[in-house]
């Protein structure tokens, strides 16, 4: 039997076992957007936006471990998912986004809402095709699941022109597709695992730097075993936090510019280090001539052969899956009873290190920040989903709060992307029902997805939003106090609106908290009494709070700049 | 270093300018591109000229083995090869220098493909450096146009790129 193109694209998702598809429609789509409307097992989430469809699809994926998926149509409704396409890009996150195209007779003819969509998406994602006949849709999806979730994984986007939507053909999905031009490899090289070990099981001063990629390949509790059995530091990328549990004895917290003194000074003095699924890029390593001056053997697991001996020449590459190759790694490293010996001398230093307390802040009459995410992590007990925006909230958030398991820490770490927390907190909602979901940002973010209160409305979803408001762009104000003597160029924001009524006016609850000993009734009230409701809290925080401690931008590693040194 | 680099990648639409798209936003360069079906029409090849240190070849290569669409990528140069290029040069031959172009075109070995009373159409092949000392060799005055087609190569012996 034929049906339709936009038949074919439902059947497709029903096939990839699809629960939610994040979009918004248009003229190109209407047939999908038809085809969906008879049927019940996918469930659409209409957003305001097609950048939100994208940043909850997103978050979707990170939070579960599954394929996010989007539908939108031709023209504006793909230049908007394009900030969406590069955050997730950036990030590795599997998504599927499938986007209507004019009719192929009028392609090119510059016709109403159309745009070059495999042009203007080609270099912010993992591939994309444009589909000309309905008889290769199928296949053609079936190959963007495959290539958006093996590999490296990344966004995918299918243009499907509206008339193949509506030509029909017989539907047969095909169970798995090959592609000549596409193997990644999975299995580790055996050989250079071994020499790995090796290497490892001799170090004096070894550590564990691990990224982004252990929770993409849910490594998570092998990479936990190896750093148990070794007996060795770990510290975590900003995209790696709760790969490893914060609250281990051998964690030494982030690395990076923000990261802490005892992380980034035992990464800088470490004989061997083990990098999984991280990638030595400015923010963790800073001057790479500043942190390659120092003698050390690198071991680097990644499943994607461009990001070894990119930034830093690497002794050991290993190309491969992280949790494969981690599973190689137990085999060779026996269990140690308790710390291991040869280790002491390392641990006495970091322990030093660690003595310093580089996160401690200062005392303020006003809220500061941190004190907000320290009351937030102890009332959820760690165990909420956090989403962030971009900027000193993002980085408070990473160092105040703990995350012992991975998928609970969402961020847009590559691209760096404001106005991404509202969108992924209700992605990652979605995916997590009964899950507490609190988004952590700042007035200058939050304002740029705002308009999801009303989407957040619609389908009633419980974020907590906690809104740390400087009334200023915080994280460049800092820059400029710091680099540019003072001069706060554009960086404060009047004529904000008032958060409370803004938050009432979509039908949610406003809470606006501005003294110091209301943060955790606040915050209680939030997460008990309005434990169903969307709550926006307006923390009105010491506008001179700063994200301490600080490698600046091209600094190495070790040259670190503490709350007290200004 | 110069590197000439083989791609061999499905011939589809959009495939070339994958390729062209990633030298642009990484910042590696091109010195010239030529593209064409290979005998199995399902396939294309390119060959890339570029510039770079050996690190910055090995992310070349790296980054090009990403692309979805290509199949195979070597880098000519590492080892024995060929490479040729074509050129078409048209020059003013009019009274002495008649002659004189005829001459120098058969001391490089051109063929005079094009006549008129004034102008001579050369065609030459040879390694791009060949083509710039044939081009360094005239009258510049004498020069109306040139046009290019980009290095080919292939690897000698039993190096093979194929599928």
């Amino acid at each position: 039997m034929k049906i339709s193109g936009a038949e074919i694209v439902i059947k497709c998702l029903h096939e990839e076992k699809v629960d939610y598809l994040f979009g918004f429609p248009g003229g190109s789509v209407l047939h999908i957007y038809d085809a969906l409307f008879k049927q019940d097992r996918i469930k659409h989430i209409l957003v305001r936006h097609e950048q939100a469809a994208v940043h909850a699809a997103d978050a979707y994926a990170r939070s579960s471990n599954r394929v996010g998926v989007v539908l939108v149509t031709s023209g504006p409704g793909v230049t908007n998912t394009i900030t969406g396409l590069a955050t997730a890009y950036m990030d590795s996150i599997p998504l599927v986004v499938l986007t209507g195209q004019v009719p192929t007779a009028y392609i090119g003819q510059d016709a109403f809402q159309e745009c070059d969509t495999v042009g203007i998406t080609r270099p912010c994602v993992k591939h994309n095709f444009l589909v000309k006949d309905v008889s290769d849709l199928a296949v053609t999806i079936k190959k963007a699941f495959m290539i958006a979730t093996t590999g490296r994984p990344g966004p995918v986007v299918v243009d499907i022109p509206k008339d193949v939507t509506a030509q029909t053909c017989v539907f047969e999905y095909p169970n798995t597709v090959q592609m000549r031009s596409y193997n990644p490899v999975i299995k580790g090289h055996l050989g250079q695992i071994r020499k790995g070990a090796q290497l490892l099981l001799e170090a004096k001063r070894p550590i564990i730097y691990a990224g982004g990629g252990v929770i993409l390949a849910d490594a998570s509790e092998k990479l936990t075993e190896l750093a148990h059995r070794l007996g060795c530091p770990v510290t975590n990328t900003l995209m790696g936090l709760g790969g490893f549990p914060a609250t281990d004895p051998q964690f030494v917290g982030m690395l990076g510019m923000h990261g802490t003194y005892e992380a980034n000074m035992a990464m800088h003095h470490a004989d061997v280090v083990l990098a999984i699924g991280a990638r030595f890029d400015d923010r963790v390593i800073g001057d790479t001539a500043h942190f390659c001056a120092e003698p050390r053997k690198i071991i680097h697991i990644d499943i994607d052969p461009s990001s070894i001996s990119k930034r830093v020449k690497v002794d050991i590459p290993i190309v491969g899956n992280a949790s494969d190759i981690l599973d190689e790694f137990l085999k060779l490293i026996e269990s140690q009873t308790g710390r291991n010996p040869v280790l002491q001398d390392w641990w006495t230093r970091i322990e030093e290190w660690r003595s310093r307390q580089c996160l401690k802040y200062k005392k303020s009459d006003k809220i500061m920040p941190q004190y907000v995410i320290e009351k937030l992590y102890e009332i959820t007990k760690g165990e909420a989903i956090i989403t962030s925006d971009v900027g000193q909230h993002q980085m408070f958030s990473a160092q105040y709060y703990k995350f012992d398991k991975p998928r609970r820490w969402i961020n847009s770490g590559g691209l760096g992307t404001m106005g991404v927390g509202l969108p992924f907190a209700m992605g990652a909602c979605f995916a997590n029902p009964g899950v507490t979901v609190a988004c952590i940002t700042g007035e200058g973010s939050i304002q740029m997805c705002i308009q999801e209160l009303s989407t957040i409305k619609q389908f009633d979803l419980p974020i907590k939003v906690i809104c740390l408001n400087n009334g200023y762009l915080g994280m460049v104000r800092q820059w400029q106090e710091m680099f540019y003597a003072s001069r706060y160029s554009h960086t404060y924001v009047s004529s904000l609106p008032d958060f409370v009524k803004l938050a009432e006016a979509y039908g949610h609850v406003g809470i606006r908290v501005t003294r110091p000993e209301d943060v955790v009734p606040a915050l209680q009230k939030a997460l008990t009494e309005h434990r169903n409701d969307c709550v926006f809290m307006d923390f009105i925080i010491d506008p001179t709070a700063n994200v301490f401690p600080m490698v600046a931008a091209g600094k190495g590693l070790t040259e670190i700049i503490f709350s007290e040194d200004l | 270093m110069r590197h000439i680099v083989s791609i061999l990648l499905e011939n589809e639409a959009g495939a070339l300018s994958r390729v062209a798209g990633l030298f642009s936003a990484r910042g590696y360069n091109i010195e010239t591109l030529t593209v064409a079906p290979t005998e199995d029409a399902s396939l294309s090849r390119i060959t890339v000229v570029t510039r770079g240190s050996d690190d910055v070849l090995e992310q070349i290569v790296k980054q090009l083995n990403k692309l979805v669409d290509v199949v195979k990528v070597v880098d000519l140069s590492e080892a024995a090869h060929i490479e040729r290029e074509l050129m078409l040069i048209k020059v003013r031959a009019a009274g002495k220098d008649r002659e004189e172009m005829k001459r120098m075109a058969e001391i490089f070995r051109g063929r005079i493909i094009d006549v008129t009373e004034s102008t001579y159409v050369i065609e030459l092949t040879g390694s791009s450096a060949k083509l710039d000392s044939f081009i360094g060799a005239l009258d510049a005055s004498l020069i109306l146009e040139t046009v290019r087609t980009g290095v080919s190569g292939i690897g000698r012996g039993d190096r093979i790129l194929k599928v």
